[in-house]
């Protein structure tokens, strides 16, 4: 058994700096690299391109980056765990190996999760009387069956740690935790039981310090971020794991960014609800027991970290198509720039109105005055305002009137108010509005699968 | 009484969990948490965020962390995909709790 392994958060979201993997893998060593690809409503994303192309369905940018960093990968004996493979997994397997055969790898084992995607089995689990009700709401799910776009139960590290112990070196997998991706290399290599749950909890909380990336090594810090070095160039965090459960949480020595207490500590408190109880499907974890010891050179110590035993259920994330949304800026500047903002935000909802458009909702916002704190911004006079960049969003379940909302922004620059500028790039086009429909479904009706692809 | 700007005391962040928005608040060392945990109460963040925050204020402690979280309900306009807010995810709110001016007792040294 290994008396310690390091693991390397490769990005806080899909969209995060693209050459963030690159460096975590040759800028110093490591044993595993973790990236998680999805966020609450990318699943419907992936299942619209599966349904047009049965081979598409996984994060498209995971082939290329494989080619870049699987060499590399190869020769330092360095995992990669991600849940990158959407509603396809296997195609993201498939797509891996072929590059792999492109650059000259010679041998590649590909463990693949699958089971996590319900959405074909819907009716059977409904009629075992599991409704799937909104965990906001409470409404059960037959309201939005028939616009459901997606429907993935959240595994937790424990089919990951089978992938492994199946010898792979890349696990791919649909809906994961984002925790569990860092948990898993910590179960295999030091062999903690599913009881262990203090141990599960410490590798969960390392987890949630590594999921965002950078913001628990300096990113989006509301501490003093002005004296951290060099963001331009800011290390992305690494978990050191002992087999007792303590973490370290560092990052490379030739990196920008900070590891502190008290950047770890502002990335434990993000998106969190009840401190207690942080629920997983492998444990519940107590972030009230945590403890962190600064132990200086971008390095803290996370240590006596309790849990719980899991719950019965796995949280189900599903998405639904529920209308159509759009949104368009204009921007005025001094002298009067608010009252002139307001009185084209009058004249715009006039028109739209005189055009008898239906709306669920129009928001008016005014960027450089109070779109981020409303009252309790800094009243200002008009003459100390330079500039205010007028925003107005729209949503509607009928898409001509988000569309022709769109076409209304332009005319403004030559039929409202004077010194307006900041319109280039077209118009605004209705996006779809995807929801989120958070439920809990018994485990015993859903169960992970585990397959081997080798090269 | 002396007034304490709490971003003399504390920093934080704030993500979001559905339409609701966390905001963790960290203190800088123990004096700092003591004056939080005793002033900063979910009924002031509640007034502080009034027509921004339409639901109920949770609080819970992390002294571990010198630390209060804040569950603010119904204050992102529907939250995720569906909120037509320019802040969403509600990423500028914990900077909006640090401008609160806390009234404490002064304590002779």
């Amino acid at each position: 058994m290994k008396d310690k392994i390091r693991i390397a958060s490769g990005q806080g979201f899909w969209g995060d700096l693209i050459d963030a993997p690159y460096h975590q893998v040759t800028k110093g060593p490591i044993d595993y690299l973790v990236m998680d690809y999805l966020a609450e409503v990318t699943m419907s994303i992936l299942q619209k391109q599966k349904n047009k192309n049965p081979e598409l369905g996984y994060a498209r940018d995971i082939p290329d980056l494989m080619k870049r960093i699987l060499p590399i990968c190869k020769e330092k004996n360095i995992k990669v765990i991600t849940n990158g493979g959407g509603v396809n997994p296997l195609s993201c397997a498939n797509a891996i190996i072929k590059v792999a055969n492109e650059i000259g790898i010679k041998n590649l084992k590909i463990g693949i999760v699958l089971g996590d995607n319900i959405l074909d089995r819907l009716d059977e689990i409904i009629s075992t009387g599991a409704e799937l009700k909104n965990m906001e709401t409470g409404e059960s799910i037959t309201t939005v069956k028939d616009k459901l776009l997606s429907a993935n139960v959240y595994f937790g590290a424990f089919p990951i740690v089978e992938a492994l112990q199946l010898g792979a070196d890349i696990v791919i997998t649909g809906r994961t935790t984002d925790t569990g991706l860092t948990l898993a290399p910590m179960i295999y290599e030091f062999g903690w039981n599913k009881t262990d749950y203090d141990k599960l909890s410490a590798g969960t909380v390392a987890g949630h310090i590594l999921e965002c990336g950078a913001q628990s090594s300096g990113g989006n810090f509301l501490g003093d971020w002005k004296s951290i070095p060099n963001m331009a160039e800011i290390g992305f965090p690494i978990a050191e794991a002992f087999p007792n459960g303590d973490v370290i949480i560092t990052k490379h020595e030739n990196t920008g960014g900070r590891v502190s207490f008290e950047t770890v500590a502002e990335q434990l408190l993000y998106e969190i609800g009840d401190p207690k109880s942080y629920i997983t499907p492998d444990c519940v974890a107590d972030f009230t027991s945590i403890k962190l010891e600064d132990l200086g050179n971008d390095r803290v110590r996370v240590y006596d970290v309790k849990g719980f035993p899991e719950t019965e259920f796995y949280k189900v994330s599903c998405s639904y198509a529920d209308g159509y949304s759009a949104s368009a800026t204009l921007t005025y500047s001094w002298p009067e720039a608010l009252t002139k903002a307001k009185a084209a935000d009058q004249i715009l909802r006039k028109r739209l109105e005189n055009l008898n458009l239906s709306f669920d909702e129009i928001r008016t916002e005014f960027i450089g005055y109070n779109a981020c704190h409303g009252p309790l911004a800094k009243q200002l006079s008009e003459n100390d305002i330079n500039e205010i960049m007028l925003r107005v969003a729209v949503r509607s379940h009928d898409y001509n009137s988000v569309e022709r909302f769109g076409k209304e922004i332009a005319p403004l620059i030559l039929t409202g108010p004077p010194s307006v500028t900041g319109f280039a790039g077209g118009r605004p086009k209705p996006s779809e509005v995807v929801a989120y429909w958070p439920a809990l479904i018994p485990k015993k009706l859903v169960q992970p699968k585990v397959e081997i692809i080798e090269l | 009484m002396k007034k304490i700007k709490l971003t003399e005391i504390a920093h934080g962040r704030s993500g979001d969990k559905g339409d609701a928005a966390n905001i963790g608040i960290i203190a800088y060392n123990d004096e700092g948490y003591k004056i939080i945990s005793k002033y900063l109460t979910a009924e002031r963040v509640k007034k502080h965020f009034e027509g921004i925050c339409l639901g109920k204020v949770e609080r819970f402690e992390l002294p571990n962390l010198r630390a209060l979280n804040f569950l603010l309900h119904n204050t992102l306009g529907g939250g995720g995909t569906v909120s037509l807010k320019h802040d969403a995810q509600g990423k500028t709110l914990a900077a909006a709790l640090l401008r609160i001016e806390i009234e404490v007792e002064e304590v002779n040294e």
